[in-house]
């Protein structure tokens, strides 16, 4: 049942995706880019607990590099993406 | 309450944040804001998680939070926006590597506490193995891709013979090493052999793939990364991580279709095809007229009299990171009374919207930047294009040479201008070494040299 459930929620988020991203336009693909690029590093919830929970050795390494890569994405994405969105100006707004 | 409850529905609001932020993300005017409520959805999420009881440990969190977070923060605060699509492909690499990490530490964790009457559920190993598959294949693909972009490596196509063959077989491995696994999951060696198959098969996947289809394995490895990320949840049962990674998948594969749309390629010739390496002419390039090259000078007298002019950056611009003095330009034509705007190729540059980041680095409005669609109808009321480092973009030869690689690609229409000029560095073929007829147009005169000082020669005479 917890499959049918998850494979459930799956196939509806791909669905809102499509509708989401499908109307943004091409002037704002790269920022989209990286700014799903820093919502992919959502992985970091599911390393906190691999890295938190004082298993096992093995698992608790491997959550930890987790953590640290997916906290690059998750912090760089989001700042450069800011960066970028901050220079985006319409004409009427003049020079920054 | 209970602590489970309150995880979960902070999860639900974090998931409402990253779909409020992506909607946010569809107008140039929102999308700060938006991509600013996508983070504090995601500072809500890490935080919650906290508090997960599972976690009694903090000093490896905190270590690898406070490193992340410092290279992650200098990076992009560093990085120059001719850069970006490298730093995007590596971003995503480091993605994928932790969603490969995540499946690996959640097996470890279900291999301990098995035992012979409960053993770990077939569909937790399935979905470890897809996110390690995903997950290692997005990460070493990604690396190459950032080799390849930032020109570590050559970014020429790597074609040999029988390619798709060892890919297929690569793939095919992984399967056969996940099945055997999964049968007989005390044997680690398979899970082992799996993930270095993996990691294999993303250096074999983008090898092929040349600097100019970059754009489209940039999306493609975008949507690697979420789906990687959904994959881990699905193995730890985590419907947050399934929520943002499906979401991402989407947006990297519509971006994909995009591009490949751009190209009027299908994914699997962008992918299988090492284009240019087998389009490549082998006799001479084929004389089609005479090239009428123009001085920096003779040019100005030209756009001073234009009324209008039409500016066609790509991947030149970057290279020659000539975005600020064709802003410069633009000024001197509009003081001057004339009309400037850009048009902007979907594939033009190395990734989605890469020329539209450079130009808005460089204070141009993003309203006069102009998508193919919207100029081409009207190109032909224009006095001047100025073509800045494109070639395959404004190639005529996809509308008229049936017998060139790129016919059928929609393209901009250049030619159609009254006069053209094209800003190259040499006559040596560009990407693909396809011929485009454009150079020889009777309306075209070249001016040969690096784009940035030509740029600067024509503010100069300006003033």
């Amino acid at each position: 049942m917890e499959l049918i459930f998850l494979t459930f929620v799956f196939v509806l988020a791909i669905f809102l995706g499509f509708e989401l991203i499908n109307k943004v336009p091409s002037t704002l693909h790269t920022p989209l880019m990286s700014g799903s690029n820093a919502i992919s590093g959502i992985t970091l919830v599911g390393a906190l607990v691999s890295a938190g929970a004082a298993h096992q050795e093995l698992a608790t390494w491997l959550g930890t590099a987790a953590v640290a890569f997916a906290t690059i994405n998750v912090v760089g994405g989001y700042m450069v993406t800011d960066r970028m969105l901050a220079m985006f100006k319409k004409k009427d707004q003049g020079e920054g | 309450m209970s602590e489970e409850m309150l995880i979960n529905l902070v999860y639900v609001a974090s998931a409402v944040m990253f779909i409020f932020g992506l909607k946010l993300l569809g107008s140039p005017d929102t999308a700060r804001r938006g991509n600013f409520i996508s983070a504090v959805g995601m500072l809500c999420a890490v935080i919650v998680t906290l508090i997960d009881q599972n976690i009694v440990e903090y000093q490896y969190i905190v270590g690898g939070i406070v490193a992340g977070g410092l290279i992650g923060a200098l990076v992009a605060r560093m990085v120059a926006m001719t850069s970006m699509p490298e730093m995007v492909a590596l971003f995503n690499g480091f993605g994928g590597l932790a969603s490969l990490l995540v499946g690996w530490a959640a097996l470890a964790v279900a291999m301990l506490n098995a035992s012979d009457a409960a053993p770990v559920p077939v569909f937790m190993l399935v979905t470890v193995f897809l996110s390690i598959l995903i997950g290692g294949l997005t990460f070493t693909g990604s690396l190459l891709a950032y080799g390849k972009l930032s020109e570590r490596i050559s970014g020429k196509p790597f074609v040999y013979t029988g390619q798709r063959v060892v890919n297929s077989l690569i793939l095919l491995a992984v399967i056969v090493c996940a099945g055997l696994f999964v049968v007989d999951p005390s044997n680690q060696n398979w899970l082992y052999l799996a993930v270095g198959l993996a990691l294999l098969l993303g250096v074999s996947f983008v090898l092929p793939i040349g600097g100019a289809d970059m754009p489209v394995v940039i999306s493609l490895l975008n949507s690697f990364s979420g789906i990687a990320a959904a994959s881990a949840g699905f193995a730890i049962s985590n419907i947050l991580l399934i929520v943002a990674g499906s979401l991402v998948g989407a947006s990297g594969i519509i971006l994909t279709n995009i591009m490949c749309k751009a190209m009027n390629r299908s994914l699997s010739n962008v992918l299988f095809s090492g284009f240019g390496a087998v389009t490549k002419s082998d006799g001479p390039v084929i004389e089609q007229g005479e090239v009428k090259p123009l001085t920096p000078e003779d040019a100005y007298y030209i756009l001073e009299a234009a009324a209008s002019v039409v500016i066609i950056p790509g991947y030149g611009m970057a290279v020659a990171q000539a975005q600020h003095i064709v802003k410069e330009l633009q000024e001197m034509l509009e003081d001057n009374g004339c009309e400037v705007v850009y048009a902007i190729h979907p594939v033009a540059g190395r990734m989605p919207g890469h020329m539209n980041v450079l130009l808005a680095e460089a204070d141009v409005p993003y309203d006069q930047l102009l998508e193919m669609d919207q100029i081409n109808p009207r190109l032909e009321t224009f006095d001047v294009a100025v073509v800045i480092g494109a070639n395959d973009v404004v190639n005529p030869a996809a509308r008229e040479v049936e017998s060139s690689p790129i016919y059928g690609m929609p393209v901009i229409n250049a030619d159609k201008a009254r006069t053209v000029f094209v800003l190259k560095r040499s006559m040596a073929s560009g990407f693909a070494g396809i011929d485009n007829p454009l150079f020889f147009k009777e309306n075209t005169r070249m001016i040969f040299g690096d784009a940035k000082e030509t740029l600067n020669n024509l503010v100069k005479a300006f003033d």
